[in-house]
């Protein structure tokens, strides 16, 4: 006989559900039944708002009195690319005032592209007495002066991570203001500054925080100071390097060498800006052991970056710059059999002509050999659609595909064909994708094919593709689980977004900039769909200046129960009922 | 809120569905979306041969599948042949900029030119090798009747008033405030240690003995 869900005792309810942390999971549980929501939002400790905008800061603290745990993003991806133009939004301060106010026990804040205020980071040490975790990844508009006031208050700090972020004006002297008896620090990531911090402070602060497990330096730290940082951390598991070169002395090197021997936890490093070779061997005795290694700054080439990879046989991610060109990758794959995920760099990205010998084959050599590759982002040149169902058959555990042929629009050099087939066997043959790039040429067919099998992509980027829209129709109508679509320089019109206007409320954003989406198209969805914020982004002047018909400049629709936004810079119109 | 009223935007029955522009129609939660448009019937079939569309301002579809992104089959050939030097597009390739922020020193040192009253300062950041290095210090004190020596080939940089020119040894002063002559590390390595620059006049330079060729390979 069944239970009635109400009779259930809600401790052991919430106890179970205690063991559930899954955001998914967590929803599901609370469309159950109202008590089930009830007793799950009391007791939900952790919150992802993928898009800041989507809903306000008070709604989520009145659903969710006992959070500990906020995560946040800010600007759309291709901010990351310059197309947002600087002022858009994504300002964390709002957030900052009233998560203060409601959860003085908040123990952790990850911001990713959000603008935050020197003044925000001062509300943040000051207002959270137990905060653990700060997290700002590809952030902007912060100083030191608010990184020393995290220093200097927040005596319980676990992990401080910049990643990525832009920070104005660094002076080292705000490690400082860590006190003498702060010693909680587990994890540490200022790879992102551009001067020089106190070597003293950081020294110091290492030698005294036994709980560093994560320790990645800027490129000032320079290398003959590195192995007196190792020999005071031994027990770290992540290291980024600072720069990696001085003038090579026996001494020196065997000091350093001695160093990362110590290491006996090291799975991960980073940095390694402005190699000099000589020094790379001091690192080999790491090597074995560990899982992921980070070249993506480091300037080493030919047989030291051979070398150095054929080292690693237990790697699972690598990321590297396209200096390890083609035969750097055959040795990949036959060295390192365990590689999930690979990010190839372009050394040279706005050169008209190839500086190095990376082509497709180096690809299709790393899903021969690796058979556990899963996530790929690679810059190349050229490509084929051999090359591509070559690789669509061999790396059936893939569930990120990103491509960039670095020329906009380019065929099959072989065939002199678009690669629609190629990326076709991609989505066909990848049953767990669920992030996509595109590049190359490409007609609408290959957004028919995508359409049609790519049923658990979740994120797709196109540019330079397509030919109508009815390729924005086969993606929308097709894929079933879509949540971010971003589209540059495509023509894709009005017909297409309108035909799938419902679609856009069950996807978390679209971004969509020198297509063919005209004004009037703007202003009707707007109008229809009070639940999608529809930006209109245009540095030329407002829109409606111009004929109805016009294209819009860039546009950013999103689903919302926030209503519109009412901090949107001078070259931005939200296209709503009532301002229309 | 009503669903609109009138055609669905691709409908199937048409042979050629005609688009008014006025006529924008939403595909709202409720309406059914199936189409003919992609119909499997087993092999592939060209979608745009199930339906012609008219779809005014939007490129039409061609049936020749030789059409791509509206341009002739010529512009195919063309975009087989490397590209001229063609201005850059915005954010393409997508790769992040802040990188150059995050690594660019901005690594300023003073100038000093025995015998001139001014100090200049430049950003070695600028400058990819000890060449280019000299030879914007050449440019920057053009008005100055001189020639540094340059050891690393061995030859003299000058400028046209050779006869009367007074030759200048550029040294640097590292890390540890040792005064050396340029070209000795790679070029990296001298960014990272040098503070500052001085252009001292060859007959001051004793104590400098010139380097052998051999030491000089230029490792930029």
């Amino acid at each position: 006989m069944l239970r009635k869900a109400s009779l259930f005792p809600e401790e052991m309810l919430e106890h179970v559900l205690s063991f559930i942390t899954s955001d998914k999971d967590r929803n599901a549980v609370s469309l159950v039944c109202k008590s089930w929501y009830e007793i799950e939002r009391w007791c939900r400790k952790r919150i992802f708002v993928g898009n800041c905008y989507a809903v306000r800061p008070e709604m989520v603290i009145r659903r969710f009195p006992e959070l500990r745990s906020v995560e946040l993003k800010g600007k759309p991806h291709f901010a990351d690319f310059d197309l947002v133009p600087d002022g858009w939004g994504g300002c964390v301060y709002p957030w900052i005032a009233a998560l203060a106010t409601a959860y003085p026990l908040l123990e952790e804040i990850k911001l990713k592209r959000m603008v935050v205020s020197d003044e925000s980071l001062e509300v943040i040490a000051k207002s959270f007495k137990n905060f653990k975790v700060l997290v700002l990844s590809s952030c902007e508009g912060f100083s030191t002066d608010g990184l020393a006031a995290v220093a200097a208050n927040c005596r319980n700090l676990r992990g401080l991570d910049l990643r990525e972020s832009e920070v104005d004006d660094p002076s080292g002297q705000w490690l400082s203001r860590f006190p003498g008896s702060f010693t909680s620090l587990a994890s540490l990531n200022i790879s992102c500054l551009g001067a020089e911090v106190s070597f003293s402070a950081l020294e110091r602060l290492v030698g005294r925080c036994p709980d560093l497990k994560t320790l990645r330096l800027n490129h000032a730290v320079p290398l003959d100071k590195l192995a007196n940082l190792l020999r005071g951390a031994p027990q770290l598991v992540e290291l980024g390097t600072g720069a990696y070169s001085a003038e090579l002395q026996p001494d020196v090197f065997s000091n350093l060498a001695g160093a990362f021997s110590g290491c006996k936890e090291l799975r991960s490093l980073s940095g390694f800006w402005n190699v000099f070779p000589g020094y790379l061997p001091a690192v080999y005795p790491v090597c074995s052991g560990l899982t992921s290694l980070n070249l993506r700054d480091a300037n080493i080439q030919g047989a030291d970056l051979i070398n150095l990879v054929s080292q690693c046989r237990s790697l699972q991610r690598l990321w590297v710059l396209d200096y390890i060109e083609d035969s750097g990758l055959k040795a990949l794959a036959a060295c390192c059999k365990d590689l999930t995920e690979l990010r190839v760099f372009p050394s040279d990205p706005y050169g008209a002509e190839p500086n190095v010998s990376l082509t497709e084959r180096g690809l299709v050599s790393v899903s021969e050999g690796c058979p556990k590759l899963q996530s790929v982002l690679y810059f190349c040149r050229q490509m084929t659609n051999a090359a591509l169902v070559t690789i669509a058959k061999n790396s059936p555990r893939m569930t990120c595909f990103r491509l960039c042929i670095i020329e906009p629009r380019a065929p099959d050099y072989q065939t002199l064909q678009p690669l629609d087939l190629g990326f076709g066997a991609i989505v066909e043959n990848y049953m767990d994708l669920r992030r996509l790039s595109l590049s190359g040429l490409l007609t609408d067919r290959v957004f028919e094919y995508i359409g049609t099998y790519a049923k658990k992509l979740e994120m797709l980027s196109v540019a330079f593709a397509g030919d109508s829209d009815l390729g924005l129709h086969h993606v929308l109508s097709g894929c079933e689980k879509l949540c971010k679509l971003e589209i540059r320089d495509c023509p894709f019109g009005d017909n297409a977004l309108l035909a799938n206007a419902a679609k856009l409320e069950t996807m978390r954003s679209l971004w969509m900039s020198s297509c063919s989406v005209s004004f009037r198209a703007c202003k009707l969805l707007g109008q229809k769909m009070p639940r999608l914020n529809v930006e209109v982004i245009d540095e030329r002047g407002p829109p409606d200046l111009r004929p109805e018909n016009c294209p819009v400049e860039k546009l950013y629709i999103y689903r919302t129960i926030a209503g519109p936004r009412f901090d949107m810079p001078g070259f931005v119109w939200t296209m709503d009922g009532d301002s229309v | 809120m009503s669903p609109e009223d009138g055609s669905n935007l691709l409908e199937s029955d048409a042979a050629s569905v005609s688009f008014k522009e006025t006529e924008l129609t939403l595909g709202l939660p409720g309406e059914s979306r199936g189409l003919a448009l992609i119909e499997k019937t087993g092999g592939k079939r060209g979608f745009s041969e199930t339906v012609d569309l008219n779809l005014g301002r939007s490129s039409t579809v061609d049936s020749d599948h030789k059409k791509y992104s509206g341009e002739s089959e010529t512009d195919v050939q063309n975009m087989a042949k490397p590209p001229a030097a063609k201005a850059q597009v915005v954010g393409w390739p997508p790769v992040r900029a802040y990188r150059k922020n995050a690594m660019k020193g901005c690594k300023y040192v003073k100038v000093a030119v025995d015998g001139a009253p001014y100090l200049r300062k430049v950003d070695l950041e600028m400058y990819n090798s000890y060449q280019q290095l000299l030879n914007a210090l050449q440019d920057m004190f053009s008005c100055s009747n001189f020639t540094i020596r340059n050891y690393l080939n061995e030859r003299a940089v000058t400028n046209q008033e050779v006869n009367n020119g007074v030759e200048y040894v550029p040294i640097y002063e590292d890390k540890d405030g040792d005064w050396m002559m340029l070209g000795d590390v790679p070029w990296k390595m001298f960014v990272e240690s040098c503070k500052r620059l001085r252009l001292m006049k060859s007959s001051e330079a004793i104590g400098f003995a010139p380097r052998t060729p051999s030491k000089c390979s230029s490792s930029n």
